[in-house]
Formats: structure tokens, sequence, C-alpha cells
């Protein structure tokens, strides 16, 4: 039932409309290489934007440095392209002196996890009410490929030739526990799941995550030979579980069942709780204070 | 029914290869940016808008028949 609503809303506006009133058309075609996912993360943003019937006026994005910190300049609304790994810390400012504004960042593994960690952590600590998309493509896309904090064990980069030997953060997971209200991972190969996610991101009152898994067609596919454009696609759905299936089979599956979990993603939204945002909470001091 | 903006495509494939009903299929000749666009099969197009959705460069909108006749 559920989902034949949300089909029928997304069909109510054509794509050139979408286009037309969101993209600044004279950036295109955009820069990102042949069968690279964050044109997608883009494109699923503006359809939850639609959705959702932001004010665009009352929208900023802001982000800091890596291919998928070239997001915000393909939108036609006012952005901040900060300096690489600060975006949240800029997005905390704006938040906090005009509560009235949406604030959305997009960001990449590297950007939000590596130089941008600590950033990161404080962002969902302090529960700030802002929506961040971050593209997890599991290595530095734009400087050519270097290890992430991100990029899986045993994974090749230009600066672990014989393999990675780090372990390997896991962003939805580290907004979790870092106390981010709102947590969603998914794959860019299938779109309407995420742009579900994307809306619920920005109606939620405090940090709200979505973690896009994209594919980097250059840095990551060729240091990983992950093959054709296609497979590399397809890679995605071998790898991920739903969050419901794998709480299936964590309780009720057989031994290989669980087994095969180990080397799964999970998929979902994996996190939403109710807790006043830090924003929310300093206005009301504020308004305590004055009288 | 589809349009491409062939300015935008860069030969992914991704929507003919996603296609649920082998609506589109490489054309045979090399485009001025070397790729092979997307060009549609006759009569298969079901309007599903999923190449329009999947296609991470903005390059293909699904039209009714009609609106495009007009
Ligand atoms: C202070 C600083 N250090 C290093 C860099 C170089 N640099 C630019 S982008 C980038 C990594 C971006 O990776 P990620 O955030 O994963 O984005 P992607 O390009 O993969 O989308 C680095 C290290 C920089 N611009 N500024
Ligand atoms: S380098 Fe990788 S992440 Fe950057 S645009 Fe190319 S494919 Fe995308
Ligand atoms: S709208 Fe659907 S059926 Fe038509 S070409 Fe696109 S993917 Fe194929």
């Amino acid at each position: 039932m559920e989902k034949k609503e949300e089909k029928r809303e997304v069909e109510m506006i054509s794509a050139k409309e979408i286009r037309d009133k969101y993209l600044r058309h004279d950036m295109m075609p955009h820069i990102f290489c042949t069968g690279c996912g964050i044109g997608n993360v883009l494109d699923y943003t503006l359809w939850a934007l639609e959705k959702e019937g932001l004010d665009m006026d009352k929208t900023v994005f802001l982000s800091g440095i890596g291919c998928s910190s070239r997001l915000p300049g393909y939108i036609d609304v006012d952005s901040l392209h900060t300096t690489h790994g600060r975006a949240l810390a800029f997005a905390t400012g704006v938040k906090i002196t005009n509560p009235e504004l949406n604030v959305i960042v997009f960001t990449g593994d590297g950007d939000c996890m590596g130089i941008g960690g600590n950033h990161f952590i404080h962002a969902c600590r302090r529960n700030i009410d802002i929506t961040v998309i971050a593209v997890n493509n599991y290595i530095y896309g734009m400087t050519g490929g270097q290890v992430a904090p991100t990029t899986p064990e045993g994974d090749y980069a230009t600066t672990a030739p014989y393999g990675n030997l780090e372990p390997a953060f896991d962003m939805s997971e580290m907004a979790i526990s870092s106390g981010a209200t709102y947590v969603a991972r998914w794959g860019v190969k299938r779109p309407n799941q995420p742009i579900n996610s994307i809306q619920e991101a920005l109606q939620n009152k405090g940090m709200s995550f979505v973690e896009m898994m994209s594919p980097c067609t250059t840095a990551y596919s060729r240091q990983n030979r992950m093959g054709s454009i296609e497979e590399f696609w397809d890679w995605y759905d071998n790898k991920t579980i739903l969050a419901e299936d794998h709480e299936r089979i964590k309780q009720y599956g057989s031994e290989e069942e669980k087994e095969e979990l180990k080397d799964k993603i999970k998929v979902g939204v994996l996190h939403k709780e109710e807790k006043k945002s830090l924003s929310e909470r300093i206005q009301e001091l504020i308004e305590e204070v004055q009288v | 029914m589809i349009e491409l903006n062939e300015e935008y495509c860069k030969g992914c494939n991704l929507c003919i290869v996603y296609c649920p009903r082998d609506a589109l299929e490489p054309a045979e000749e090399l485009n001025e940016k070397g790729i092979h666009p997307p060009v549609e099969v006759e009569d298969r197009c079901n309007g599903c808008r999923l190449c329009e959705l999947i296609c991470p460069d903005f390059a293909i909108t699904v039209v009714e028949k009609d609106e495009e006749e007009e």
C-alpha cells in the first residue's frame, strides 16, 4: 500500500520540471566520471526536496572538498563550498545563528570521516538540526584514489598497493553511536528508497545522516578491478542486505546464512529517535533568559 | 517514449542495462563525444521512468507519446 502511494507522488511532476526548477543548467554537464553514482545522489536529493516542498529561499547547502562536495554548485540555491572536512562546522554556525534555515550538507567519506571526523562526531553528539548526505565511495576519489578511513581492509588504493591493512570505519554506525537521531544507508542503484529516506531526513528535527554507497568508477574501480560499470553497479546488490532481513537471519537464520551475513553491508533506515536538537534548545534558552 | 540530452549523456549505458523492457540499445554510430548514446527500440517502452532516475547525468526524460507529438 505504502509503496503505491510513494510512487504516485513521485510521478506527479516530470523530470524536466524538477531539473528546470532546481538544476543550474549552465553548470551542466557535471564533472563526474562516466558511471559515477554522485550524479544519482544529486538527482535523488532533488526529488526529495520537491516531495518535501522545501522553500529554496530558506534552504542552504554546504559542502567541503572532494568530487561529492561539488554537488551544491549544481543546485540553484545559496550554498557554502567550504574547506576540506569543515562543512559541518560551518553548518553548525549557520543553523545556530539562523534556525529558520533548512541546512543540508553534502560530504564524502574522506571529507566526513577522515579530515572532518572530529566535526562529524561532535555534530552528531550535539544533535544539531541539519541533514547530512554522505557519498561513500570507500576512497578519496578527487585526488586519485588514496586510502580513506572507510576503505575496507584488504582493498587496494594508490597508498595501499599491497592491500589496506587498516580496519575501516562504518560511517552510519559512527553516526548512531555519536548521537545522530535519523540514520539511513542505501546504495545508489535503487532510486525510490533513498528518495524517501532523504525526505525523512529533511523532516527529522535533529541530526540526520543518510549514507549513500556510490561507485567511484575511476579511482576505486581501477585499483580494485571492479570490471565494467554494470558489474560494479551490480556488486551493490550482492554486497548489501536490508536491515530487516539482517535482523531476521541473526535471530532465526541457519548457521550458513549467519556466516554469509559477515560479508554483507546493512542498508535501510538504521536508526530513528526523538530527541530535542541543540539548535532548538539554544532557542529555548535565549527566550528564557530574555524574559 | 524517451528524449535524450546528448550533451549531458556520457555513455555509461546504465539505462540500457536496467531497462526492464529492453527498450533501449546503443546507437550504432559513435556521436561527436565518441560514445554510443542510447536509442529507443520502437514500441517497447512502458513509461516506467526507471531510466530517468538511474541516469547519473540527467540526460534522459521520459515523455508521454501525445506530449511528444504536440
Ligand atoms: C586541507 C586539505 N587537505 C587535503 C586536501 C586534498 N583533498 C582534496 S579532496 C580529498 C579527498 C576527498 O575524498 P572524499 O571526501 O571521499 O570525496 P570524493 O572525491 O571521493 O567524492 C583530499 C584529500 C585538501 N583539498 N585540503
Ligand atoms: S573520481 Fe570517482 S568519485 Fe570522482 S567523479 Fe570520478 S568516479 Fe566519481
Ligand atoms: S521508461 Fe522504463 S521501459 Fe521506458 S525506456 Fe525507460 S526504463 Fe525502459
